[in-house]
Parts: C-alpha cells; structure tokens; sequence
C-alpha cells in the first residue's frame, strides 16, 4: 500500500537487523483461573513511543507492570536489551514507571520527589543537584522545587512524576495512563509536550492508554490488545486506514460495515454482493478471498461523500434519505438510512456557516466513494 | 441563635459533664486540703504534694511505672506496626481471617484471663516476676490496640507509593523506612500514645505480672487506699490527670493544627 513505504522516517520494526529492547516471548499470565496475558510475543524497539490501547482488563497494565517487575509472567521470558528480566527485582531494572496516580511522595518537596531515585542510584552526591534541576527545568518547574505535592496543581503533579521517573535517565519509561486525570484541553497540551520530551531524551517510551485518539496522537506505533491477546501492532496510520479486523476497526474511530460476499473480479479488486436489488460494492483489498468468500466492507465516514445530485465519477454509489445529523462545530456527521434499512454514516466538513448547509433531515441524498476507500476483512 | 443554647441544651451539658467529671474536680480540690483527713476542708495547702516527693515508696513506683510505660508502649508499637503491615500488606492467603481475628482478640479478652495466662506462662519458664515481666505483659496486649490503629491508616495509603520507591531503586525494607513510615507516622505516634496510656493505667495484669521487687503506681494506690485514702494520694491523682490532660491535648492540637496547614495548603494550590 502506498503509505507503508515511507522507509526514510523512523521504522525500526521494518529492519530486520534491528536488536529489540525489549521483548516479550511467549508470555503467558496467570491470576489464578483468570489468563490475563495469553501467550503473547511482542518486539519493541529503541526510540520507539509504544503505545499499548484497549478496553479495561485487556491485559495492558498487567504487561506494564511486568516490565517495572511487579508482576512475573507464568510462562515465558521477557528480555530487556538482550537480558532475561524474569529474575531481577523491579529496584534492579534500568526501567522506571510513572504511575497513573502520579503517586509522589506526599512528605517531600518537589526536588526531594526528583532526587528520590538518583539518592538510590551510584550518582556521587554532588552531580544530584544538577540533575534535579535539569529535569525541573525540563518540565519548566524550576520556582516549584520547594513545594510539597499537595501545594502544586494536577498538571503540575503529573510533570513532577515525569520529570521523577526520567531522572535516572532509565532505558524504558513506562506510563500508565499518564494524563488520565487531566482535562481534555490540557491533556492534549501534555500529550505535545511528552512527545517533544521522548524526543529530547531520546528514551523508549511505552504509554498504557484506553484512549485512542491519545494513542493516536502520541505514538510511533500502536498494539491494539484484547482478551491478553496482541490484536494488531502497526502505527497509527495503518491501525486506522488498514485494520486487520473487525474490532481494531471499530474499536479505533467510527467505521461502516457492510458484510456481503466476496466476487473477486480482476488483480485485487472485487464486487462485494452486499444486497439482492443493489449494484454490487466494488473495493480492493490486499487479502485474498475466495469467491462467495463472506466479507465484511469497512469505511470511514470521513470517506463517504454526501451530494444532494448522483456524481458522475465514483465507482461506488448509493441513494439514502438522511436520519440524524449530529453537528460538532468543524465537522457533520449524517446518518443516512439506505433503502434496505442499513445506516450508513457520512462525515463532511463544515466549511460553510451553518444557514448554508445543504441537507437537513429527511432529505434524499446520495452516498458514495471510491473503489479505494474502504478495506476488505474477513472477521 | 439564641436556639443553640436552650434550657434543655444547656441542662443535658451540665448532667453530662457534671457525672463525667465531678469526681475528679473533688479529688483535685482535696489535693490541696490543709487537713489530714480527707473528708474535712481546713484550708488551701499544698504540703501534700511536698510530702509525696518525700514517700521513697511512691517515688520508686512511679519510676517502674514510666519505665515499664516507656518500655512496653515502644516494644508494642514496632511489633503492632509490623503485624499491621503484614495484615494490611500480605493480601489474601489461607487463614487470613483467622490470623487478623487472632491480633485482635486480646482486645475483648477479660484482663483476669490475660494476666492469669502470662503468669502461669513466667513460672513455667521460671522468669522471676519483676518489671522485665510487667513489661513484657504490657506489650502482650498493648499491641493490639497499637495493630488497630496503624492498620487503619494503612488500609487507606495509596500502595502505588510503596511500589513508586521501589521502581526508583529501593529495597522493600528501605520504601518502608523512607516512604511508608513517614507517612503513617501520626498513626503510629498515636499507636503509641495509646499504648503508653494503657500500660500506665493498668492495674489487673500489672498485680498478675509484678513481683515484690516491682510495684507499679496504680498498685500502689490501690493497696494504700485499701487502708484508707490519704490526701497524699489525691496530689498524686491529680498529678496523673494532669500529665494525661496535657499529652491528650497537645496530641489533639498537633493533629488539628496539621489538617488546618494542610486544607491552606491545598487551597493555596488550587488558586496558582
């Protein structure tokens, strides 16, 4: 596909004489009856800002926490730059976490928050003040170094546990659910400011999140987990354009899905028969399927055009009368109802003021898109 | 406003407080009785107390009291912290509950039953009775009470702290020194508070546990008063209330004078 061969940016999962950091081999985990990681292998490479999304108790804090070594996997090993980590307590691993409750310690200050570590580590005494300053300059927290957690705000509390759990300059930083308790303005402000901070450090991050637009937004690549299982592992553009599946394809953003059979017609394109009285769905797909195959057709809405007249130069198109328009301010999103009942869903941008937009409900529209725009999946 | 202090209001505070401390305020009046006899007021004096500080007896009572008090309510506070943090700390395992049940029953065992258990427990190993026996029943069951109170406060203390030191290098025993501790410390201060109250006050395990080299303060009134109450010991009655007034309320001050700092404190960061 066209966009995966982007071989000069930063893809050391493509190279296969790349060393991983880290990587997990067959881990299973077991909490009594319950299998909370199921035989899962998994790389992850230097540099990277890996990000771990799904559902809660997917299993993603449970692998979180088996790399900072407070859980040990029941089966299998998981080795940090090429040593088995299984065996080494969590105050021996080059790997720091930040905790989703931040949790600093409430009886020192800031800069005592920040030295905490450093004391513990075999930095002589007099490098530590200048160490702590450099992390509270980095977090732009330098006039807070006196104060107590409880004297600083949310924000604030979560830079301090950054700049804490970056000062021993660890191999892996792990952050669980890190901006979590912000509000959304200032979560999207801190999400630019983490990745302009991995960068600058230049260490492996790996974010735990259930929120896919943070993971989106923040990560280099993103593994989709489900059940203790890796659903999909691929960046964040192929997880959105090209998902393996029915639920990376549903669980990331809004997505149609049209099940119908599979026609496979010339190289990799086919007509999906998705209804008796319908012209046929024509896409492509870069899996095969077997004719009659059942297949499932993905879309974004954001693909799917709306026109109150037939256009003339897409492949694909369908006439529908309009259900519900839900209006978020830079963007609408219609749901059309099609003659067989299904409801397909349509974005467009709202570039003009709303007195002049051209449908509203109950009006007949047309649909349509291309022969590209959607992926073919088979479950 | 005026509502707040009705009659009624008003009569209920007086009975109250009037049965809870009457006795006291009369034992406290005639500390500084000029008569020999305690039932007749024959002037303000205050040549009991002088007396008191001459009575070697009393003297030598009350150090063993503070010793055994020193000693028992620090011994209890380590070992209620650790069995607290154990509790608190170890999550499920078989007999759990039987094993917490077992910290806390001490608590609603009668006194006569403990102390009988200990005494038998120092002849069988032959530990003469003395004020390393009385301490050693004192710990026994001031720990509980000690358990109670420090497992409380852990039972609340965010366990991703403990886990934060350990990420940043710690050894399990050094995040409980440096982090854990430091934070349970006004529970653990009033564990030990409680206890050192407990032992000072004890008179049933103490007379079970001392031996005639060692009599406690609360023995020793309590065999003096067998033969008649002297004015001497209500100044040293009123000695005892002081010392406990003062400790309970400047523990109470601290602690209130700490949340108020802290609610500031916090108010203060909303505002930045």
């Amino acid at each position: 596909m066209a966009f995966d061969s982007g071989s000069a940016a930063f893809a050391p999962w493509e190279d296969p004489g790349q060393k991983p950091l880290i990587s997990f081999k067959s881990v299973t985990k077991r909490f009594g009856n319950f299998t909370a990681i199921d035989n899962l292998t998994l790389d992850i490479f230097e540099k990277e800002f890996f990000a771990l999304l799904g559902p809660s108790g997917c299993g993603k804090t449970t692998l979180m926490r088996m790399l900072a070594g407070f859980e040990a996997p029941s089966e299998g090993t998981i080795m940090l730059d090429g040593q088995d980590i299984g065996p080494i307590p969590p105050n021996k691993r080059a790997v720091n976490m930040m905790f989703q409750s931040y949790a600093l310690f409430p009886h020192l200050s800031v800069a005592d928050n920040i030295a905490f570590g450093l004391k513990r580590s075999d930095m002589p005494k007099s490098e530590i003040a200048g160490r702590v300053e450099e992390m509270l300059s980095l977090v732009q927290l330098s006039q807070f170094a006196s104060r107590r957690p409880h004297q600083i705000s949310g924000g604030q509390r979560q830079r301090v546990a950054l700049a804490r759990s970056l000062a021993k300059a660890p191999k892996l930083l792990l952050l669980d659910e890190p901006l979590g308790a912000l509000d959304k303005k200032l979560r999207q402000e801190t999400q630019f400011e983490l990745m302009d901070i991995q960068e600058k450090t230049g260490t492996t991050f790996v974010i735990v999140t259930h929120d896919q637009e943070e993971a989106m937004t923040v990560a280099s690549r993103i593994a989709v987990v489900n059940h203790g299982k890796l659903v999909q592992v691929a960046p964040p553009d192929r997880i959105y354009e090209a998902p393996n599946s029915i639920y990376v394809a549903d669980f990331i953003g809004d997505v149609n899905i049209i099940k119908g059979l599979a026609k496979p017609e010339s190289d990799n394109r086919y007509a999906i028969q998705w209804c008796e009285n319908h012209a046929p769905i024509i896409g492509t797909s870069q899996h095969a399927f077997a004719s009659d195959d059942i297949c499932h057709f993905a879309i974004r809405p954001e693909k799917v055009s709306i026109t109150r007249d037939r256009p003339t130069d897409r492949t694909n198109t369908m006439q529908g009368k309009v259900l519900e328009i839900a209006y978020l301010g830079n963007i609408s999103t219609y749901h059309v109802e099609l003659p067989t009942g299904q409801v397909i869903k349509a974005q467009q941008a709202n570039n003009r003021r709303i007195s002049r937009r051209s449908f509203t409900w109950h009006d007949s529209v047309w649909l349509s898109f291309t022969d590209t725009a959607g992926v073919l999946l088979s479950q | 406003m005026n509502r707040r202090y009705s009659w009624f209001n008003i009569t209920s505070l007086t009975l109250g407080f009037a049965f809870l401390y009457i006795p006291m305020i009369i034992l406290v009046i005639y500390s500084f009785n000029a008569s020999k006899l305690v039932t007749v007021w024959a002037g303000f004096s205050t040549r009991w107390y002088g007396e008191l500080f001459q009575n070697e007896a009393f003297l030598d009572a009350a150090w063993v009291t503070l010793k055994v008090g020193l000693a028992s309510s620090t011994l209890a506070t380590v070992l209620g912290t650790m069995a607290a943090y154990v509790m608190v700390r170890s999550g499920r395992f078989m007999g759990r509950t039987l094993f917490s049940g077992m910290i806390y029953a001490p608590l609603v065992m009668p006194e006569v039953i403990t102390g009988l258990s200990l005494l038998l427990l120092f002849i069988s190993i032959g530990l003469d009775r003395g004020v390393l026996t009385i301490i050693l029943a004192h710990t026994t069951f001031s720990m509980c009470y000690v358990s109670v109170v420090v497992s409380s406060r852990l039972a609340s203390f965010d366990q991703s702290l403990e886990e934060a030191a350990l990420d940043l290098g710690c050894t399990p025993f050094d995040a409980f020194r440096s982090v854990t501790l430091p934070i349970i410390t006004p529970a653990v201060l009033s564990g030990w508070l409680l206890a050192f109250t407990l032992s000072l006050d004890d008179l049933v395990i103490a007379s079970f546990t001392s031996g005639p080299s060692a009599t406690t303060l609360p023995i020793k009134i309590f065999s003096a008063v067998r033969l008649g109450v002297s004015p001497e010991i209500n100044a040293l009655s009123t000695i005892l209330i002081s010392i406990v007034t003062f400790g309970v309320i400047s523990a109470s001050l601290i602690s209130k004078r700490a949340i108020a700092r802290q609610r500031r404190e916090e108010q203060e960061a909303l505002q930045v």
